[in-house]
């Protein structure tokens, strides 16, 4: 059994098979480095072990596909670049530990990672005491780059307001106005509880309840008899990971799909396949999709990316960690220095070129509040899909027509002086 | 364990600062590399949060070792008190005001106290049956802390408090890169007398004694029940006051600091260093930090190295590290 | 009102769960004095063979010999790690058994992947019985029943077998036992199998209801920590009463206080503690 020395090469800069055909565009194509360059390093922190486990090791291999196209196009500042990737173990205070470690200890000069919003939160914090720029990736709650932004952060996911206003309209038209929620106890979910909620009401429909569920319920028989209880017309879960696993499983298994729509905001590619058919259904929103036939590039990423992880397509999350670390290079190489002060100002506006985005607007990186603004992906769940083929995108709805404004999502960017 | 084996082991561990010189000469050396940590720890390429981590950890299990290895009470829950400690520091600063002092002492007392309300419940118990109900009770605050979420910041923790600049009668001094290290050195060296002091007086003896023949003890008219909770109480405020270490280290907690899988690596700890050793917790917690450090970094299956350690020493050392040392040098 | 019956009743079916973790739990706590912290790594362990085994011998086939598998890797357990640790102070194989459940979440992540994997039931499992009491699938009877039966089975052979009239007997006096000729380390083997056999059972229901992830495990050995706690150590019918109990003090507190049904069980069993320590059919001094 090698358990033990499995992984132990992942922290050197990837040699692997990954097609850089994207990167060679971007950058000035250079393939060595001199070995006396030291290499710049980028701090990774996200869940290897625990519940995300599946979504952090997402994040992680999209962003090594990044790594080696950026490598193989020169670098960053002609230097190289290494990856080094920490477990959080989906913990935050791990987290906070680990961001000190790689910034006192590896002296990276870059951080990026999480996928709750608790650990994106606590990164952010620590982040900015550290004076280090962090790149978000997939930690989703409004407050990080909303009322508690700060000039050290950006964010690559979107805010929760953007997952809900990706398809409330079509589920407030399509299934009715009075909605039950089964929310997940902590902030990621209940932002995405208040920020539908918002739109409900002013859309004259009814909230007739909220359940909350603690993060790693694993029966979640009383919500559902609560939700029923409520005669609901759609039922909205907002749960995440292997929680949304457990609750679109029982609620399907109770048959609370054949009297009520059951839908939600975030959908993953990773629940999705932990499902079985049968409760494979509902209206969602993806945050990125990997049959995009008529964007360019696209269709080499997934290439890429199936090659580096022996034949998985790429989901949202991999997308986070591949466009995070290019963003990171390109602004990078852009301020032509590695200060935390000129990478923020940088990445500040930053559009992502096609190779990188991989879908249509132009996406950017906002400077009032930190915040990407991309595209979002509504659609439905395709019954009796099969593995890649589980989602429909319906439309692709830019970012910049359903986001808040900087001050709306109240953030006020303060830099120190 | 022979009385004889047993008397010398107790001598060892109940006075850090016997007569003898060389043991006076260790114990100087020992200190002379705590105090100057932040000096050789980025020399040999390590960094001065390693060596405060080491510290809060060490403190919080030479608390539990009181319990554990001197009154032998086999507490599974003692991350709980850990947690609150960290929680009374970080609520205090939060919502009270930005004074380290108040904040530390909120956080030791708020562990402190749950601790010494919740000995009456555990006392009359020993062995497994100990352990499961202090594993539970321990579960209750972490629950408590995921759900009282307006006020604890439920599952994502808390935030929104840091270290403030510690107020000195010459001065505020802000807290950061050795200067914490120092804080924390300070309430580590007061924390590890207050153990010291409380195994010299007959009280420490006499929870030995429980530990080696409670019904002699009763026979004494000594109530081991209530010897038990006395260290319960007392483990609780020391180990509270490294989890308010631990809050004010990371500027940030979360219910994870009371989960029970903390409480195993605090008996973990404190076997492998040596549980009848007054140091041993020390030896154990620098081991143990180091190599989860170390191994997390270098693969994802970090969880399978801690579980060997653990069967490791549980197999092949059951007297932890100091123990064997001790042994050795007696022939 | 209705609610709060629903709830009661949902919670019963839960508790019927909690119950088939315990019992196993409970067993290898009285005849080998180990609290076993590896229960639930076993019982993830038992639901990922299954799912390897439902191709190729359907899912009959594997709820029968999942369990039996785990069993055997159980015996393993206790024959190389487990054994070499009795009559030492408990501490040890509290702390074996804690570092065996984080290899055993790590091996199931390492061999079945991080990512959850849907565990198939037979289709006609997969339905409400009834319109009114929704919350009764199919698949949740079969639970219930399939728990009954091993209950039974369980008590069966403790009652009517030798090997279980000697695990009863060595519970009561390890010791008379040994000198009257039996080999108690085989008692001890077994006993320790059969432990296990259970959490495997319970690790392919589960996977029924929940699915496949590698930290299954931990989140649902707690809960039958209190329900022996509750029935009392050594007694198997009170841990499979305190089982019952918790399952429905929690669905209850759902129905009236939500964010407290975690709470509740524990605060249950603090007062239990304080009203009756040895729990409610406990011996007295046991374990200590």
């Amino acid at each position: 059994m090698d358990i033990f020395t499995r992984n132990l090469g992942r922290r050197t800069v990837l040699g692997s098979a990954a097609a850089a055909a994207a990167g060679a565009m971007i950058y000035p194509a250079r393939g060595t480095f001199a070995a006396s360059e030291t290499p710049v390093r980028i701090g990774m922190i996200d869940p290897l072990t625990g519940t995300y486990a599946a979504l952090g090791s997402s994040e992680v291999l999209g962003a090594k596909v990044a790594l080696n196209e950026v490598n193989k196009a020169g670098g960053i500042l002609g230097r190289p670049v290494e990856l080094l990737v920490e477990d959080s173990a989906a913990d935050p205070g791990t987290a906070v530990q680990k961001a000190r470690k790689l910034v006192n200890s590896e002296k990276v000069n870059f951080l990026m990672g999480a996928v709750s919003s608790a650990e994106a939160l606590s990164l952010s914090q620590a982040a900015e005491e550290l004076k280090t720029f962090y790149l978000d990736t997939g930690g989703h709650t409004d407050l990080v780059t909303g009322t508690q932004c700060r000039w050290t952060t950006f964010r690559t996911c979107s805010t929760t307001w953007m997952l809900t206003a990706g398809n409330f309209q079509t589920l407030f038209d399509k299934f009715g106005k009075d909605w039950y929620f089964i929310t997940p106890d902590y902030a990621f979910g209940h932002s995405l509880e208040q920020d539908y909620s918002e739109q409900l009401r002013k859309a004259g429909g009814k909230v007739l309840g909220n359940a909350l569920a603690p993060l790693g319920t694993t029966d979640f028989s009383s919500y559902l008899i609560q939700a029923r209880a409520a005669k609901p017309s759609v039922l909205i879960i907002l749960t995440a990971g292997d929680d949304l696993v457990n609750s679109l499983k029982q609620a399907t298994q109770f048959g609370l799909d054949k009297e009520m729509a059951i839908s939600g905001a975030l959908q993953e590619l990773e629940v999705l396949q932990a499902l079985p058919p049968a409760a494979r259904l509902g209206w969602w929103t993806f945050e990125w999709w990997w049959d995009q036939p008529n964007q360019p590039h696209v269709a080499d990423f997934v290439t890429a990316y199936k090659a580096a992880s022996g034949g998985k397509v790429p989901s949202a999350r991999s997308w986070f960690g591949f466009a995070s670390l290019h963003a990171i290079a390109l602004a990078a190489n852009k301020a032509k220095t590695l200060d935390t002060m000129s990478m923020v100002k940088a990445m500040e506006g930053l559009e992502l070129p096609p190779e990188v985005a991989l879908q249509p607007n132009n996406p950017f990186y906002r400077a009032a509040d930190h915040q990407l603004i991309a595209n979002e992906f509504p659609g439905y769940v395709i019954s009796n899909g099969t593995y890649p083929n589980l989602f429909h995108v319906a439309d692709i709805v830019p970012e910049s027509k359903i986001g808040k404004s900087a001050a709306e999502a109240g953030c006020k960017m303060t830099y120190p002086s | 364990m022979s009385v004889e084996t047993e008397t010398r082991e107790r001598t060892r561990a109940g006075s850090s600062l016997p007569a003898w010189s060389g043991e006076r000469l260790r114990f100087a050396i020992f200190a002379a590399v705590l105090l100057l940590a932040p000096v050789w720890l980025p020399l040999i390429g390590s960094y001065t949060d390693l060596g405060t981590r080491v510290l809060v950890y060490a403190l919080a299990a030479m608390g539990l070792n009181l319990l554990l290895g001197f009154t032998g009470g086999l507490s599974f829950g003692h991350a709980a008190y850990f947690g609150l400690g960290a929680y009374g520091t970080g609520l205090m600063l939060r919502y009270v005001g930005p004074n380290m002092w108040l904040a530390v002492a909120a956080g030791v007392l708020l562990g402190g106290f749950a601790a010494t309300l919740v000995g009456p419940v555990v006392m009359r118990r020993r062995g497994i049956y100990f352990a499961m109900i202090t594993i539970a009770i321990g579960q209750m605050f972490y629950f408590i802390a995921v759900r009282w979420n307006n006020f604890t910041g439920g599952e994502d923790g808390l935030t929104g408090f840091q270290r403030e600049p510690l107020a000195l009668p010459g001065g505020s001094v802000t807290l950061t890169g050795p200067h914490f290290y120092y804080f924390v050195l300070f309430f580590f060296a007061v924390g590890v007398f207050l153990l010291w002091r409380v195994l010299n007086s007959p009280l420490g003896h006499a929870m030995v004694g429980a530990r080696e023949n409670s019904r002699r003890l009763e026979f004494l008219g000594i109530r081991v029940e209530r010897l038990t909770w006395i260290s319960f109480a007392i483990s609780g405020f020391v180990t509270a006051l490294a989890g308010s270490m631990n809050a004010l280290l990371n500027n940030f907690t979360s219910p994870l600091d009371l989960y029970w899988q903390l409480s195993g690596y605090f008996v973990i700890i404190c076997v492998l260093g040596g549980m009848r050793n007054f140091w041993g917790p020390f030896v154990g917690a620098a081991i143990y930090v180091i190599m989860q450090d170390y191994a997390s970094t270098m693969t994802k299956n970090w969880l399978s190295v801690i579980g060997v350690m653990f069967m490791l020493v549980v197999l092949f050392f059951p007297r932890g590290l100091l123990g064997v040392l001790a042994r050795r040098r007696s022939g | 009102m209705e609610l709060l019956l629903f709830d009661a009743f949902n919670g019963l079916i839960v508790g019927f769960f909690y119950a088939l973790m315990a019992l196993g739990l409970s067993l290898i706590l009285g005849l080998n004095s180990v609290i076993n912290f590896a229960h639930g790594g076993f019982m993830a362990l038992g639901g990922y063979l299954a799912f390897t085994l439902v191709p190729i011998i359907g899912f009959w086939g594997a709820l029968i010999l999942a369990p039996f598998a785990a069993a055997a890797l159980g015996i393993l357990a206790e024959r190389g790690l487990i054994r070499p640790l009795y009559g030492r102070d408990p501490l040890y194989s509290l702390l074996l058994t804690f570092g065996l459940a984080l290899i055993l979440e790590d091996i199931t992540r390492t061999v079945w992947g991080a990512q959850g994997l849907p565990f198939a039931i037979p289709n006609f499992l997969n339905h409400p019985l009834n319109n009114v009491y929704f919350f009764v699938t199919g698949y949740r009877v079969f639970v219930v029943i399939v728990t009954a039966i091993a209950t039974a089975g369980l008590f069966a052979v403790l009652r009517f077998t030798r090997l279980g009239i000697c695990i009863r007997a060595g519970n009561a006096d390890l010791e008379t036992v040994a000198s009257l000729g039996v080999n108690i380390y085989f008692l001890r083997g077994a006993n320790f199998a059969l432990g296990i056999l259970l959490a495997g059972l319970a690790g392919i229901l589960a996977a029924g209801q929940l699915g496949l992830t590698p930290t299954m495990g931990s989140s649902l050995i707690m809960p039958s920590f209190v329900a022996i706690i509750v029935g009392g150590a050594g007694s198997l019918i009170g841990s499979l009463l305190g089982g019952l109990i918790i399952g429905v003090a929690a669905g209850i507190t759902t129905a009236y206080f939500p964010s407290a049904s975690e709470v509740v069980i524990y605060l249950i069993m603090a007062f239990v503690l304080m009203v009756r320590p040895r729990g409610l059919l406990g011996q007295e001094g046991l374990f200590e």
